[in-house]
C-alpha cells in the first residue's frame, strides 16, 4: 500500500503540489493525469524522494523517510521521464543493473525475460544511447521491469512507478506497455504511471488521479473521473464524451478555447 | 515460446501480458537492420574479458621484467634468474636490483595503478570520460599540497611532523587533490549532470590558481628546499627508495583496495543520480568515497612521482573502448594496464637518451594528448 498524506512540494518560492493525500494498493493501477505542468512529475518525484516535500509517503506500511536506498530498491522501480546515460552501456547493461537492484538480483535468467517483455529480446548488446527514442523507453521499462520482476517480493508487494511511460511509444507499443503495467499489478504488485492519453488511462488504470494546478481536483475510477467540466477546466477545451461497451470511457477533444475568450 | 513459458512461471502477471513473438511486428525494419550491423557483445564479452586479463596480466609480467633488466648497469635476465633461484649477485648487481630498479619498478607499478584507477572514479564521478586527474586540476592541487608540506612542514609543531614523517608530503598531496575535487564537483555538477565546458575551465582556472600559490611558496622556499621542488616537479620515477615507496603506499594501497566496491555504483550513477538512488545506491556516500579514493591515489601518486599526466584519461579510454563501461571490470582492468604502461613509460624514458634520462611526464604527454584531441573530435564531449 502506498499512502500519501498532505503532501505540498515548493520549487523556488512557488507551490507546485499542495495538500495531495491519496492512497493506493497493490493490485492497482493509478494513473496520474492532468495538463502540462499540473505536477504530476512532482508527485512522483516527491514519492521518489528526489523533492524535498511536506507531508508523509508510507510504502508497505514503512514511512519513506526512514528508508534506506537498497531497501527501497528491492520495493520499488522507476522509469523516469527523461532518460540520460553516460558511457557505452549497453541495452543488456542497464537491464541487469536492475536486476541486480531488486530482490531477484541473481535470477539471470530475468534480463532476457525482461527485454523479450518489451519487445527487444535479441538487443541486449546494443549501445543504450544507439536506440530510437521509443526502444530507449522500452529499454527503461525493460530495467524497471527486472528489479521488480516478482510483483509480490519478499517485502511485500513491489511498486513500479512510471513517468508517461508512453509518451513516445507507436500505437501497439502503447497497448502492449499499458498490459505489462495491467499484468503487473494483477499479479499482486502496484503500478503509478504518470498519463497523459485519457483514453489509454480510461481502459487501463483502475483509478485516475486528476491534477489541477497542483491540487488534487479529483480521484475516482475513470468514469467518474473522466467527466465535461472537469476536462474543460483542466485542458481548456471541449471534448466530446462517449463509452465504449468493453473499455468504458473515450473521449475526443473538440474544440479549443483560447485562455481569456 | 520458450522465454514466454519460463516467465510464465516466474511472473504470471507478466507473462501473460508478454509479446506474443507470432503478432509481434516490431521493431520496423530500418531499425532490425541497425541491429544486424552490430556485434552480438553479450555472447563475445566473456572471452574477451578472459583473453583480455591474460593480456593485461602479460604486460605487467613482461614490462616488469624487461624494467629489471635492461638499464645502463649490465644486470641481464641470467643475473635475475640467479637472484631469484637464490645464487648470489655480485654486491654491485645487487645494489642495482634491490635499491635501484626494484623499488623503482614496484613504484611505476603502484603510481601507474593508482593514477589509472584515479582517472576512472573520477569520469565515473562526473559522468565523462575526459575527467583525467591531470586536466582537470586534481593533480596540481595535490602538487600544491605536496609543496606546501615540502616548504611550510618545517613550521609544524615537532611532535606532528615526526608523528607524520615521511607520510607528512603524500598526505598533504591527498589533502589538495581532495579539496580541488570538492571544489570541482561543485562548481561543474548540478545536481543530474556535469557541465563538460565548466568541468574542463573549471579545472585551468584550478590549475592556474594552485599554480600560482605553488610559484609563491618557491619563492619563500630555502636552498635544500628549492632542490627537493625542482627534483620532484620533474616527474620522474628516478628518486624511487624503498621509503618513498613506503610513505606513498597507504594512501594508494588503500584507494586501490577501496575502488572495486564503488563500481556497482559507479556504473549506476551512469544513469543519473536519481536514477542511481532508486538503484539503491547510496549516491552521497559514493561520491564521498569516490572523491576520497581519487585524491588519496593522486595525491601519493604526485607526492610520489611529480607530475604525471595522460595515464588517467587514455589507459580506462582504451579500456572501454576494448571491454564496455562496465566499471566492475573497469577498475581492475585500468590498475593492470596503468601498471604496465607505466613501468613501459619508464623504461623507455631511461633508456631512449641513456645515460641522460627523459622525464616521464613528457613521453605520457606525447601519446597522451593526441588521445585527448582525439577524444575531443570525435564528439566525446558529450560523454560517449
Ligand atoms: N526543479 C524545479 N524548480 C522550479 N520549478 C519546477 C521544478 N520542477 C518543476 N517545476 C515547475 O513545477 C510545475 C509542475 O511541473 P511537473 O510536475 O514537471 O509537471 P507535469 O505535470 O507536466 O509533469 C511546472 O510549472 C514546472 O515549471
Ligand atoms: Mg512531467
Amino acid at each position: 500500500m502506498l499512502q500519501i498524506e498532505n503532501l505540498s512540494v515548493r520549487l523556488g518560492r512557488r507551490p507546485i503540489l499542495q495538500d495531495v493525500s491519496l492512497t493506493t494498493r497493490a493490485g492497482e493501477v493509478l494513473a496520474v493525469c492532468g495538463a502540462n505542468g499540473a505536477g504530476k512529475s512532482t508527485l512522483l518525484k516527491a514519492v521518489l524522494q528526489e523533492h524535498p516535500a511536506q507531508g508523509t509517503i508510507r510504502l508497505n506500511g514503512r514511512d519513506l523517510a526512514s528508508c534506506r536506498p537498497h531497501t527501497l530498491a528491492a520495493l520499488r522501480a522507476v522509469v523516469p521521464q527523461d532518460t540520460e546515460i553516460a558511457f557505452g552501456f549497453t541495452l543488456g547493461e542497464i537491464v541487469a543493473m536492475g536486476r541486480q537492484a531488486g530482490s531477484a538480483a541473481h535470477e539471470t535468467e530475468i534480463d532476457a525475460l525482461a527485454l523479450a517483455a518489451v519487445g527487444l529480446q535479441g538487443r541486449e548488446g546494443e549501445d543504450v544511447r544507439t536506440l530510437s527514442g521509443g526502444e530507449r523507453q522500452r529499454g527503461h521499462l525493460a530495467r524497471a521491469l527486472a528489479q521488480v520482476w516478482h510483483p509480490v517480493g519478499p517485502e511485500g508487494p513491489c511498486w513500479l512507478m512510471l513517468d508517461e511511460p508512453v509518451s513516445s511509444l507507436d500505437l501497439g507499443q502503447q497497448l502492449k506497455v499499458m498490459q505489462l503495467a495491467r499484468g503487473f499489478a494483477d499479479a499482486g504488485g502496484g503500478v503509478i504511471a504518470v498519463m497523459h492519453d485519457l483514453n489509454l488511462s480510461a481502459m487501463f488504470a483502475d483509478r485516475l488521479a486528476f491534477l489541477v494546478d497542483g491540487h488534487l481536483a479529483a480521484l475516482g475510477p475513470p468514469d467518474s473521473v473522466l467527466q465535461e467540466p472537469l476536462l474543460s477546466r483542466a485542458y481548456d477545451c471541449h471534448v466530446a464524451l462517449n463509452r465504449l461497451p468493453a473499455t468504458g470511457p473515450w473521449l475526443l477533444p473538440q474544440t479549443c478555447t483560447l485562455r481569456g475568450d | 515460446m520458450t522465454a514466454l513459458s519460463s516467465s510464465r512461471a516466474t511472473a504470471p502477471g507478466q507473462a501473460s501480458s508478454a509479446p506474443e513473438r507470432g503478432t509481434d511486428t516490431h521493431p520496423s525494419l530500418g531499425e532490425r537492420a541497425k541491429g544486424i550491423s552490430r556485434l552480438p557483445l553479450s555472447l563475445a564479452r566473456p572471452a574477451r574479458h578472459l583473453s583480455l586479463n591474460l593480456a593485461l596480466t602479460a604486460l605487467v609480467v613482461a614490462a616488469s621484467v624487461l624494467s629489471l633488466t635492461m638499464g645502463a648497469a649490465g644486470l641481464g635476465l641470467g643475473d635475475l634468474l640467479h637472484a631469484a633461484t637464490g645464487a648470489g649477485l655480485s654486491p654491485r648487481d645487487e645494489v642495482v636490483l634491490y635499491d635501484i630498479r626494484l623499488p623503482r619498478l614496484a613504484m611505476g607499478l603502484i603510481v601507474g595503478a593508482a593514477l589509472a584507477v584515479s582517472g576512472v572514479l573520477l569520469q565515473g564521478l562526473f559522468r565523462n570520460p575526459l575527467a583525467d586527474p591531470g586536466i582537470v586540476g586534481v593533480s596540481a592541487g595535490a602538487g600544491f599540497g605536496a609543496v606546501v608540506a615540502l616548504v611550510l612542514g618545517g613550521l609544524l609543531p615537532l611532535g606532528l611532523a615526526q608523528a607524520l614523517g615521511s607520510w607528512l608530503v603524500p598526505l598533504a598531496a591527498g589533502l589538495g587533490g581532495w579539496a580541488t575535487t570538492l571544489l570541482l564537483y561543485r562548481v561543474a555538477t548540478t545536481g543530474q549532470r556535469t557541465d563538460i565546458a565548466i568541468m574542463l575551465l573549471a579545472g585551468i582556472a584550478l590549475s592556474a590558481l594552485t599554480g600560482a600559490a605553488t610559484g609563491v611558496l618557491t619563492y619563500l622556499a630555502d636552498d635544500r628546499q628549492l632542490r627537493d621542488l625542482t627534483f620532484w616537479s620533474m616527474g620522474s620515477l628516478a628518486g624511487a627508495t624503498w621509503t618513498k615507496l613506503a610513505a606513498a603506499l597507504p594512501l594508494m594501497g588503500a584507494a586501490l583496495i577501496l575502488a572495486p566496491r564503488l563500481a556497482r555504483g559507479l556504473n549506476a550513477l551512469a544513469l543519473g543520480e536519481a536514477q542511481a538512488n532508486h538503484l539503491g545506491i547510496d549516491v552521497q556516500h559514493l561520491k564521498r568515497l569516490a572523491i576520497l579514493s581519487a585524491a588519496a591515489a593522486t595525491g601519493a601518486a604526485v607526492a610520489a612521482s611529480g607530475g604525471i599526466g595522460f595515464i588517467g584519461l587514455v589507459v580506462p579510454h582504451l579500456l572501454r573502448q576494448a571491454q564496455g563501461p562496465d566499471h566492475r571490470r573497469l577498475i581492475p582492468h585500468a590498475a593492470l594496464l596503468g601498471a604496465g604502461l607505466l613501468v613501459l613509460a619508464d623504461l623507455v624514458s631511461r633508456t631512449i637518451v641513456a645515460p641522460a634520462e627523459l622525464p616521464i611526464g613528457i613521453l605520457t604527454a606525447l601519446f597522451g594528448a593526441p588521445v585527448f584531441l582525439w577524444m575531443l573530435m570525435n564528439g566525446k564531449l558529450r560523454g560517449r
